[in-house]
């Protein structure tokens, strides 16, 4: 596949490998902040390839992961309505909830259908007008606008079966609380290629600038996330702060003008709660005024109520970059994708996933 | 989740409201159906990329190709005797 195969190239990437190898003379901590970037690091080995000097730590960047309990226990208890067609992305469905998962309501019959785009929804609820579809609006900046398309087209074509389970949270708002938490030692970061490409780079520039660390947005194949690391390291080796664009085939500074213009026509900020992490100020989304009677928690008047955690699964320390998969003593033993504690060991782009799918049991180094 | 796959457009299906403008995408033989809401610039034979259903940026591909001339720069920076890499 073009665009996809040439950045996997393995003599290319030793290139690169070696290129860092060169450039490093001192121990740095670089964070990436997409649980896709983990994926590929974890899949291609890519650590391996790195000089020892060089420690990367996995980001909160997995919306599944984040995803409040509470708002998963919403879900399942709308989904079991009688009624409802409940469409989420496919991830979301093996999540843990505080008493079970989408997967598990589906299992009691609840009508819960996998989607891939939330245009689909669309369509089931205009399909099916005795039916109420409920979306679970889950992501980060990239799939915010997809979602917020969903809710401005179901409102002009006066769909008033639809209504969408609002889960959306914000990069910039995490870095930020991982950079100022006192224990913090994250030197540099890999940003979001694709969060980037809707939103850009200024805010990062402002981050970095404030903190004064190096951040590179950054791609997701092999070779971009190699290339990425050696524009963190040069940095970080020079001692410049500020934003570098590795993903330029994708990313403009001032990213994608139609996406960020349907998304603030939809949904303004919000306060929001990070599973595993807690509040963070503004971090979230929530649909705007005129757009508030497509919000399901109002409709079906559910949840969110207290709900209680897994005691033994660390999935906060895991997605601040505090601890690793595998420190945890419950991973692959009491916690695997089968029979999970915790949401990073069921996502796609969760952390504990990539360790146990790609078999990594110890902590490197 | 925030994955999004390269596709080529094979062909435009115009709608008057730039809002509901689609294309066929082919994806290494899978073709399907995305949104080009957030690319009207997208025309036949680009690459975008593509996530749940829209195109969120039509591929650079001058900008793509610049890692691979830094790659090949660099080797003859290392093997100035090998005369260009295999």
């Amino acid at each position: 596949m073009r665009y996809v195969d040439e950045y996997r190239d393995a003599q290319a990437a030793a290139r690169l490998a070696e290129a860092i190898r060169s450039r490093v003379n001192r121990p740095w901590t670089v964070m990436e902040i997409c649980g896709g970037q983990t994926h590929t690091i974890l899949k291609s080995g890519l650590e391996e390839l790195l000089p020892p000097e060089i420690t990367l730590v996995h980001g909160p960047g997995c919306p599944v992961c984040v995803t409040p309990v509470e708002l998963i226990d919403a879900a399942v208890e709308v989904a079991s309505r009688p009624g409802v067609i409940f469409c989420s992305f496919g991830d979301m469905l093996r999540v843990p909830g505080s008493v079970r998962s989408l997967l598990e309501a589906k299992a009691r019959g609840a009508d819960v259908r996998v989607v891939y785009s939330p245009l689909d929804a669309v369509k089931l609820a205009r399909a099916n007008p005795a039916r109420e579809v409920v979306f679970f609006a889950v992501g980060f900046e990239t799939t915010a606008p997809a979602n917020a398309m969903a809710v401005w087209q179901a409102a002009r074509q006066g769909i008033g079966n639809f209504s969408v389970l609002v889960a959306h949270v914000l990069v910039p708002p995490a870095i930020e609380a991982i950079l100022s938490a006192p224990d913090c030692r994250v030197q540099g970061f890999l940003a979001p290629g694709h969060v980037c490409t809707v939103v850009g780079y200024r805010e990062y520039e402002t981050l970095a600038a404030r903190y004064r660390v190096p951040i590179v947005v950054t791609g997701f194949e092999p070779l971009d996330i190699l290339e990425g690391l050696l524009m963190v390291v040069s940095r970080l080796e020079e001692g410049r702060a500020g934003v570098g664009n590795q993903y330029r085939r994708s990313v403009q500074r001032e990213g994608n003008r139609a996406a960020q213009q349907i998304v603030a026509e939809v949904f303004e900020l919000s306060d929001r709660r990070w599973r595993g992490i807690g509040l963070i100020p503004m971090s979230g989304l929530k649909l705007r005024e005129p757009y508030r009677s497509f919000d399901a928690l109002a409709r079906f008047a559910a949840g969110p109520a207290p709900a209680e955690e897994s005691r033994e699964c660390i999935a906060g320390l895991v997605l601040q970059g505090l601890k690793k998969p595998p420190e945890c003593p419950a991973f692959a033993v009491r916690c695997t994708p089968e029979s999970p504690l915790g949401a990073p060991m069921v996502s796609s782009e969760g952390a504990c996933a990539a360790y146990y799918l790609y078999g990594r049991r110890e902590v490197r180094g | 989740m925030c994955l999004a796959v390269p596709g080529r457009i094979v062909s435009i299906l115009d709608e008057e409201d730039s809002a509901l403008r689609r294309a066929t995408v082919d994806f290494a033989g899978v073709r399907r159906e995305v949104s080009l809401a957030f690319t009207p610039e997208a025309k036949p034979g680009d690459y975008v990329l593509v996530h749940v259903g829209f195109a969120l940026s039509v591929v650079d591909e001058d900008e793509a190709e610049k890692i691979f001339e830094e790659l090949r720069a660099m080797s003859e920076i290392e093997e100035p005797e090998a005369g260009g890499s295999p």
